[in-house]
């Protein structure tokens, strides 16, 4: 075991650009500094974590972390999707004018939370780095300062830190049953002894598994999302439904791959199984009465994290090549990336002149600004999962891997929800190109956002067309460290 | 043939409505003859390749395969048989005669023809496609634009009509995935060619969920075709559409379902399908009896249409789960035939909605005096769709009841025919009287000045008309070509 900190490079570089930006902010005048700092840190970091493409799987930090494609696939992920984040906040942070070094700093730390807990090995750097991603959002959510901003921080806070505490709790008891804080220690012992006499253990892992729950939004672990997701700055709504969950879903496979499959035991799997077609079904059926935007499509990300949750059921299910099935979850979680960053650059554009967030206030975005209203289209087709958009062929791995782990019954109530969830789709797409607009505004996006569309309405259109090479690269980013 | 004919013929209109969107600032006028034109060279292309296509070969052919998503051994394979081949050209005849029958539409009309073009390119994908994944793909697109050319074209209050029909389509749609993923799981396979040649016996004796797989591929053609109690959608769905949407939906994407339902559950399943034939057969003479007897109810004329498609489409659903060969042959015309006749009671039906402003029959009476030429187109598609003997009507509906009732494979398909003779006589029924109180009875004097049809409207009527007439006449054009193909299926079933 190495410490092998030239392996944490692009976490490194995160690091010392959110400390820049701390320091650009005190010392500098100019407002755009901090932006643009941030933006060529998180530019420097993914070619940093793109060069360790092709390395080969080793611990970090002796022990601490592991850097396997796995790893490294999320990580370049999540410095991915920040970088929008960042482009799409460049109008957005007018509103909190006083806080832009803080805004962009916390979200730097935020993203290194993410991938440090994508490369988790061990359960201190779990609870650390889940814990930094948390601490972080907790802020960046309060940070519009007004009534339903200040409400959902200290919700998300309260129920964030007791989750936290339930989580420490369990994984307490984990190291308690097993006398180890390393993943593939706790996998052997857990092999080793017999999982009858081991209630404990069951029980510290079920707490574990709720602490993720939350993180992902999974039913009962969900109500925080609607108040969050709709009080938060719309970037950090965007930041929170794409690298925190699909942060939470890294580990979560990560520790259902290492320690369930060494267990062969099915309970895991039917339970997720259970809790994801629940997840689904409710975020279908109450996003169906919303009339918010945000509260929309926070309804309809717990329903996406149903769909995902599938996969981490079918991988806990079925003991052959859960590589294929996690390669498939990652192509999903791409497809659904690109479709909350169009569907959410949007939402932050349309409601750059007027505060309200509902849903009418779209009717007639396709007479008005067609392009923007196309993109949009694009990314609730792919939410849909609709032929030829990226989300339909997530969905179509997904299931077909699902099936493939002997849960045809999970695709069935998964292809029911689809149809559930066309109908709330549907809605603001009629919104959109058919009712009559209250107002002729045209809303003028600046030239970041027009790139952040432009990028995902051409990654949705490309990765659904030719799926071949969003699955190249998920079939090299589900290897595994071998333990 | 290196050149790609099913691919230029697939793509063509899509990339016409891309063109068109590009383009903003055209003139109403110069849309209306882009789409003409399009519509037209498609449906020009189709016919070469009916003439060119080999009738003494049953398999397929124009065939084009590419590489598309290895992981799944998904290609984009096209091809097109003795089955599918002439519902491509009835698809491109369709596309071109909605065109010619929203010549006169004045609103949004760049939009309107982007959406029917985009929608004429998917169910001509449908009809080619060959690989399961992408005769989905083909098979779900379609929804966007029938949902756009609905509820953009039809009555403010009429909306919720376009919601109910994407729901349907997509409920049948979502569990045909879920059936497309069982398959693949089962057989490994998304080629259809392959696929159809498997035998399901093996795995019908194995607990694999076949059964299931089977109903959940079926439920996504029975909402299309429709089979009766998935027919929820449908006359509102007829009734409140634009008038070109009308013709397509029943004309050219009813037929979807019955293509389906031949080329996937009966060419993948033949046990199975074997099995039900008993109750699909009971689905198709419900359909029948209940579509005839609705109809003679209706006081829309439109819904008076939509409610006997249902009828006719049970004779499809007949032929096809008669599982004999002449049976089969049958169902392929009746498929074809009723989109004829069907596309030419919508658009006559256009005609006198447009002329009097009243699609209510009560309304209307005597107006044969008015508009001759009008009766004459009415009456001559009515004699169709009651299947008079010299039209295609005749030779499609009385070839499957035939079939149908000689077929070895289901003995009790006998006892069927019989209960479904009662709807011809209904047809007769209903029809004979919707003439009579449209066309006959005292002339109205509120007509006295209205028009007879415009000379656009003779041209695609009688288009229609000449090949309701070709086909009665001399029904071999089609029999030749069909009867390879559902030959190779017939063996696979084993009649």
């Amino acid at each position: 075991m190495y410490l092998n900190l030239h392996l944490l490079r692009p976490e490194i570089c995160l690091a010392i650009t959110a400390i820049a930006v701390i320091a650009v902010d005190l010392f500098s005048r100019r407002k755009w500094l901090v932006n643009t700092v941030s933006l060529v840190g998180l530019l420097v970091s993914i070619v940093l974590a793109i060069s360790l493409v092709g390395s080969m799987p080793n611990y970090v930090g002796n022990g601490l972390f592991v850097l396997d494609n796995y790893a490294v696939f999320f990580k370049i992920l999540f410095i991915a999707i920040a970088i929008l984040v960042v482009l799409v906040s460049t109008d957005y942070i007018e509103r909190i004018p006083k806080l832009h070094g803080e805004y962009h700093a916390l979200l730097l730390t935020a993203t290194l939370g993410a991938m440090l807990t994508a490369a988790a090995q061990n359960i201190i750097s779990v609870i650390l780095s889940v814990e930094l991603t948390a601490v972080s959002l907790y802020a960046l959510v309060g940070m519009l300062k007004n009534e339903k901003s200040t409400e959902s921080s200290l919700k998300y806070l309260l129920l964030g830190a007791v989750n936290s505490a339930v989580m420490l709790f369990g994984l307490a008891l984990v190291f308690g049953f097993t006398g180890s804080t390393n993943f593939s220690e706790i996998a052997e012992m857990i092999s080793k002894s017999v999982m009858s006499d081991g209630f404990g253990l069951f029980f510290g892992l079920a707490l574990v598994f709720a602490g993720f729950a939350f993180k992902i939004a999974a039913v009962p672990f969900h109500m925080w999302a609607p108040d969050v997701y709709e009080g938060s700055p719309t970037p950090i709504t965007l930041f929170l439904s794409t690298v925190s969950k699909i942060a939470g879903f890294s580990i979560l496979l990560r520790l259902v791959i290492i320690i369930v499959d060494t267990s062969s035991n099915h309970t895991w799997g039917m339970l997720l199984a259970i809790i994801s077609a629940v997840t689904m079904t409710t975020g279908n059926l109450l996003a169906i009465s919303q009339n918010n935007i945000k509260r929309l499509l926070a309804y309809s990300s717990i329903a996406q994290s149903g769909y995902m949750l599938m996969a981490v059921a079918a991988v806990s299910v079925s003991m052959h090549d859960s590589l294929t099935i996690v390669s498939s979850l990652q192509s999903y979680m791409v497809a659904f990336a690109l479709a909350e960053i169009a569907v959410f650059s949007v939402v932050i554009i349309a409601s750059r002149y007027k505060d309200s967030e509902s849903i009418t206030d779209y009717s007639g975005l396709g007479k008005r600004s067609p392009r923007m209203a196309f993109i949009l289209t694009l990314g609730l087709l792919s939410l849909m999962g609709f032929p030829l958009m990226a989300g339909f062929m997530g969905k179509f791995y997904v299931f077909n891997q699902v099936a493939n782990g002997g849960l045809l019954w999970l695709v069935i109530i998964a292809v029911i929800n689809s149809v559930i969830s066309a109908f709330y789709y549907l809605r603001i797409i009629r919104t959109i190109w058919i009712e009559t607009p209250q107002s002729f505004e045209t809303p003028r996006s600046s030239p970041a956002l027009k790139i952040v569309l432009f990028i995902s309405g051409i990654g949705i259109l490309l990765f659904g067309i030719l799926p071949a090479i969003l699955s190249t690269f998920t079939a090299w980013g589900s290897q595994f460290i071998s333990i | 043939m290196s050149f790609n004919w099913l691919s230029a013929i697939i793509f063509l209109p899509l990339a016409a409505a891309i063109a068109l969107a590009l383009l903003p600032h055209l003139s109403v006028k110069a849309v209306r003859y882009f789409a003409a034109t399009i519509t037209m060279f498609v449906l020009i292309l189709t016919l070469v390749l009916f003439c060119f296509f080999d009738r003494n070969i049953g398999t397929m052919q124009f065939e084009e395969v590419y590489s598309w998503i290895p992981a799944f051994s998904a290609s984009y394979h096209l091809g097109v048989d003795g089955i599918s081949m002439p519902l491509v050209v009835l698809t491109a005849l369709l596309g071109f005669v909605s065109v010619l029958v929203s010549w006169k539409l004045e609103t949004r009309v760049r939009e309107f023809f982007i959406w029917m073009l985009i929608l004429e390119s998917s169910v001509l994908g449908v009809f080619c496609a060959l690989d399961l994944l992408l005769f989905f793909v083909f098979w779900e697109i379609e929804v966007i634009p029938v949902y756009f050319l609905i509820s953009n074209w039809c009555s403010a209050n009429q909306r919720h009509t376009a919601l109910k029909y994407v729901l349907f389509t997509l409920g049948g749609s979502a569990l045909m995935l879920a059936g497309i993923i069982g398959v693949y799981y089962y057989y490994g396979s998304l080629n259809m060619v392959l696929l159809s040649q498997h035998d399901d016996a093996v795995l019908l004796l194995s607990s694999a969920p076949i059964v299931p797989i089977f109903f959940m591929l079926l439920a996504g053609f029975a909402v299309k075709l429709p089979i009766v109690p998935f027919h929820g959608w449908q006359p509102d769905t007829y009734t409140n559409a634009p008038l070109a949407v009308s013709i397509m939906l029943s004309g050219a994407l009813a037929k979807m379902g019955g293509y389906g339902i031949i080329r996937i559950c009966v060419s993948f399943f033949p046990d199975i399908a074997i099995r039900y034939a008993p109750l699909m057969l009971t689905l198709a003479v419900v359909g029948i009896i209940y579509g005839g007897v609705l109809v003679l109810r209706q006081t829309n004329l439109k819904r008076l249409i939509a409610y006997s498609s249902i009828s006719h489409m049970g004779f499809v659903l007949l032929g096809i789960f008669a599982l004999g060969q002449t049976s089969l042959v049958g169902a392929s015309m009746q498929m074809v035939s009723h989109g004829l006749i069907t596309g030419l009671l919508f658009a006559v039906a256009g005609i006198i909605i447009e002329k009097t402003g009243y699609a209510d029959i009560t309304r209307l009476g005597g107006l044969a005096r008015q508009m001759p030429a009008t009766a004459t187109f009415f009456i001559l598609a009515g004699l169709g769709a009651l299947g008079l003997p010299a039209t295609s009507g005749f030779a499609a509906e009385f070839t499957t009841l035939l079939g149908s009732f000689s077929s070895t494979v289901v003995d009790s398909a006998k006892w069927f025919v019989l209960i479904a003779l009662l709807g011809v006589l209904l047809a007769a029924a209903y029809i004979l009287w919707t003439i009579q109180r449209i066309f006959y009875g005292p002339a109205q004097s509120a007509f006295n000045h209205i028009q007879d049809a415009g000379k656009l409207h003779r041209i695609y009527c009688g288009l229609l008309i000449a090949l309701i007439f070709i086909i009665g006449i001399c029904p071999s054009i089609l029999t030749s070509i069909i009867q390879n193909s559902t030959y190779e299926i017939i063996q696979v079933v084993g009649g």
